[in-house]
């Protein structure tokens, strides 16, 4: 086991360097943006004078490295400076937001990876039967429309013609968590058949890979039933490219869901940062920016420490 | 203890079909079988022959893209399983009928342990409760005599070396008491010294429960021990059937005979020229992979230009890794190789090009070692370009010169791809491509352990007529002693890394030996039926797996 903790705190510096170079990348590429912050506060109305007196305000005449660091030492302790618009703390106006975001992506998760996973096994096992064909052309179709299609195809059938979900997830600090999950379960379903025909057609994949392996004859020559088979002796061994694929389609739920959370005026991170960029409100941006960067770091990493604890080799040295 | 001799098994008119993407072609052409309680028959025959098919349908499994065409009886103990329904036919496998497959690391399933392997079908079948299941199969693993048979099976399939995992499947085949064993090809992938454990411990355990048993193999010599019958296939078809003694002494039929007569090759011993300067000369050295242990030893030996130097060892005895150090595939970390006297850059990639053209390889799987979607002549052609900056009609003159070198017909096979040939011509285009570079030496890693013996018996006199022709020098990379015999010079036999006795062949083959290579040297089976049973009452039956071990 030992190893295994060496392997993760390896994985782990990694992602820190790739997310410390990311950082210079957000920093700097904000940097080279025609105009600065205390332009784009200003606005119409900007002076010389003003401008100048601002920028001494805030900083801006230090050296960029200088402000790096200084935007990075905050970022690290979860400050991210003062939104240009509005003035208030970055933190506190993301923080809701991030909350909002993580919590529909885990409703979306929490449904979609185990009806995916199932639905792949089960493909698997009636593979090229009416079944599988029938179930790839649906969530191909679904993963080949556009989210905002399904949103407001979900919208139009089960909100204005049946009025069972309402359209709109706009959401309260009083509400009962049945309550959230009733308003802002079309988002929500919309986020799922975006996302399982991917993970259904990588276990769909991983597992037939498997059937030709000679472990997986002799299973059969055991009198072991087909779906033991499968379930007993493919998926554990094809758990590696099932839980990639699962990590990634995890960072898609949280770093790609601007335009369903537009669609159903869904208070999430995506909807912050689109307005940010259209009002240049850039310590909003970087912060976004810097915490997508790291939601995608950390899921490929537990991708990874799955893919190691799902291999008996590694966990269990000669 | 009287045992029960009626027919179990009577396969009659037996005829499959495999499906190659547009037809379906016959692979079994109509073959009877019959099998008494507690009988062992052999079934031997070239790759192709269709034995393992035999062996599946005997369980009423036909592989995937095969079918068992209509008309064809499998009768098992009464039950006729070409119209019984897939639930009865799977009733009866892991429980009645076993199976017992080639390459027992492919077959345990790695992500669980042995035992619950082991288990399975007992549990499945509930004819044991999980604890019994687990003490039978301890008692199962200390007959085989398999090592600290209390833990062992809780290890996963990994942690457990090829020879035991061999004898923990065949345990696992015991587990339900079946009446019948499909032994397919069980020691083909295990070294000499461990294949005799193996062949031994199933021996004894088929004896013990009067099992029935198909034993299928290429290896005349093993089927020779284990069998109570042979039948011969070619080409799915019989080519006779007789009791094994009888087979052995007086075999009726030609293809029987050619059979019998493969290990008969054997070319004049050439001895070293004097005060000659070695072509390659490897001088003490030492390697290992990153981070790791030591896999050589202060490896030292040498080879002269036309001669044939047969390095054996057990897997795992360093035999490859010295090809790769001489390659300069994997630098040395102490130590060097000499080309007619002069040191080589350890890396392959500070070698000049006259040194790379030099040395050339020749790979056990040609199947791997060729790319599938290039020509041949393209295969053959590319190093000729390299090395020797031939182009357009030259080239082609040259491709179509190798080609008869390897007596392939140039019009036939010049455009032609590798998976349109046979495992014996596709090996023929791995020598042909070596041979491009126009080498003084070249290393031959287990070229022939994938071919069948009257194919290998070919590309072994090519390879020989060639050295003739061409004056070159062999590292003949072996674990099969019969190769040596014909083939070789000189001998190098390794063990865990290091040379433990090394020679000219004829002193290698009379003793005294040093241990390890009497112990390499008598486990090699030999055609005589007794030989296992001697072998066995010589070296104290209870001191097979350490003898193995050593």
């Amino acid at each position: 086991m030992g190893d295994i903790l060496g392997l993760v705190l390896k994985r782990l510096g990694f992602g820190l360097i790739t997310l410390l170079i990311i950082s210079i990348i957000i920093f700097f590429m904000v940097e080279l943006l025609p105009g600065d912050i205390a332009e784009a506060v200003l606005g119409q109305g900007a002076t010389p004078e003003n401008l100048a007196a601002l920028r001494e305000e805030m900083g801006l005449n230090k050296p960029a490295f200088v402000r790096y660091f200084e935007w990075l030492g905050g970022a690290v302790v979860g400050d991210f400076g003062n939104s240009v618009v509005s003035g208030e703390r970055v933190s506190t106006l993301i923080t809701e937001r991030f909350i909002n975001t993580l919590f529909l992506a885990a409703y979306a998760a929490v449904i979609a990876v185990p009806f995916a996973i199932t639905l792949g096994v089960i493909v698997a096992l009636l593979r090229n039967t009416l079944f599988d064909r029938v179930a790839n052309v649906l969530t191909l179709t679904s993963i080949s429309s556009p989210e905002f299609f399904l949103g407001y195809i979900l919208i139009l059938y089960l909100s204005v013609k049946t009025g069972m979900f309402p359209a709109i997830s706009s959401l309260r600090a009083d509400m009962s968590f049945a309550d959230l999950l009733h308003r802002t379960f079309l988002p929500a379903l919309t986020l799922v058949l975006v996302v399982t025909a991917h993970m259904m057609r990588m276990t769909r994949a991983a597992i037939i890979n498997l059937l030709a392996s000679p472990y997986i004859e002799m299973a059969r020559l055991k009198g072991t039933p087909p779906w033991k088979v499968i379930v007993k002796h493919a998926l554990p061994n094809a758990w590696a490219p099932i839980i990639n694929v699962i990590a990634l389609n995890l960072a898609y739920l949280i770093t790609g869901v601007v335009l369903v959370e537009v669609v159903f005026v869904y208070p999430g991170i995506g909807q912050a940062l689109v307005d940010a960029v259209s009002k240049r409100d850039f310590p909003i941006v970087q912060a976004c920016c810097l915490i997508f960067a790291a939601t995608f770091i950390l899921l490929n990493l537990a991708a990874d420490v799955g893919a190691i604890l799902t291999n008996p080799r590694l966990r269990h040295p000669k | 203890m009287v045992h029960d001799k009626s027919v179990l098994l009577e396969i009659k008119d037996l005829r499959i079909e495999g499906y190659t993407g547009e037809v379906w072609v016959p692979i079994i052409k109509g073959v009877d079988l019959t099998l008494h309680r507690g009988e062992v028959m052999g079934l031997i025959g070239e790759s192709g022959a269709g034995k393992s098919t035999i062996g599946a349908a005997a369980m009423g499994y036909a592989r995937d893209g095969t079918r068992i065409v209509e008309g064809s009886k499998i009768e098992f103990d009464g039950m006729e399983l070409t119209t019984a329904t897939e639930g009865e036919r799977r009733a009866l496998r892991g429980s009645r009928i076993a199976y017992v497959a080639q390459s027992a690391a492919a077959s345990f399933n790695p992500a669980h342990k042995i035992i619950d392997q082991h288990t399975e079908a007992p549990l499945h079948y509930r004819i044991q409760k999980r604890m019994e299941a687990q003490e039978d199969a301890m008692d199962l693993y200390e007959r085989l005599r398999l090592p600290n048979p209390k833990e062992i099976g809780f290890r996963y399939p990994h942690q457990v070396s090829g020879g035991q995992l061999q004898r923990a499947m065949t345990a696992m085949a015991m587990s339900c008491r079946p009446d019948l064993i499909i032994f397919d090809e069980p020691t083909t992938a295990l070294d000499v010294t461990t294949q005799i454990e193996v062949l031994a411990a199933i021996r004894d355990i088929v004896d013990q429960f009067n099992t029935a048993a198909i034993y299928i193999t290429h290896d005349l010599a093993v089927v020779a021990q284990m069998a109570d019958t042979i039948k011969v296939l070619l080409k799915g078809e019989e080519v006779e059937q007789q009791p094994t003694e009888e087979m052995l002494d007086n075999p009726q039929e030609d293809y029987t005979k050619s059979l019998w007569a493969v290990r008969s090759f054997e070319r004049p011993q050439k001895s070293r020229p004097e005060g000659e300067t070695p072509l390659i000369s490897v001088q003490d050295v030492d390697a290992s992979y990153t981070g790791g242990d030591k896999v050589l030893d202060g490896v030292s030996f040498d080879i002269h230009k036309g001669m044939t130097v047969a390095v054996v060892g057990e897997s795992g005895s360093g035999k490859s890794t010295t090809a790769r150090v001489i390659t300069g595939l994997l630098p040395p970390s102490n130590g060097q190789v000499l080309f007619q006297g002069e040191p080589l850059p350890p890396r392959y990639q500070d070698r000049t090009k006259d040194q790379l053209r030099q040395a050339q390889m020749i790979y056990q799987m040609a199947d791997t070692a060729l790319n599938p979607k290039v020509r041949i002549s393209e295969i053959i052609g590319r190093p000729a370009q390299f090395y020797s900056g031939l182009s357009g009609t030259e080239l082609k003159h040259r491709v179509d010169e190798l080609l008869d070198l390897i007596e392939l017909d140039p019009s036939k096979f010049y455009n032609r791809y590798p998976p349109e040939l046979s495992g014996g011509q596709k090996q023929r285009i791995g020598i042909a491509r070596a041979l491009a570079a126009e080498p003084s030496f070249i290393i031959c890693d287990e070229v022939t352990s994938a071919l069948d013996q009257l194919v290998a018996e070919g590309i072994l006199k090519l390879l020989d007529r060639l050295q003739n022709e061409l004056d070159l020098a062999y590292m003949f990379i072996t674990h099969d002693l019969a190769t040596v015999r014909s083939i070789a010079d000189e001998v190098v036999v390794m063990q865990h890394g290091k040379v433990v006795e090394q020679g000219p062949k004829d002193k290698m083959f009379t003793p005294p030996h040093h241990p390890y290579t009497d112990l390499l040297l008598s486990s090699v089976p030999e055609m005589d039926p007794n030989w296992l049973t001697t072998l066995l009452e010589e070296r104290g039956v209870d001191n097979v797996g350490e003898a193995a071990d050593v």
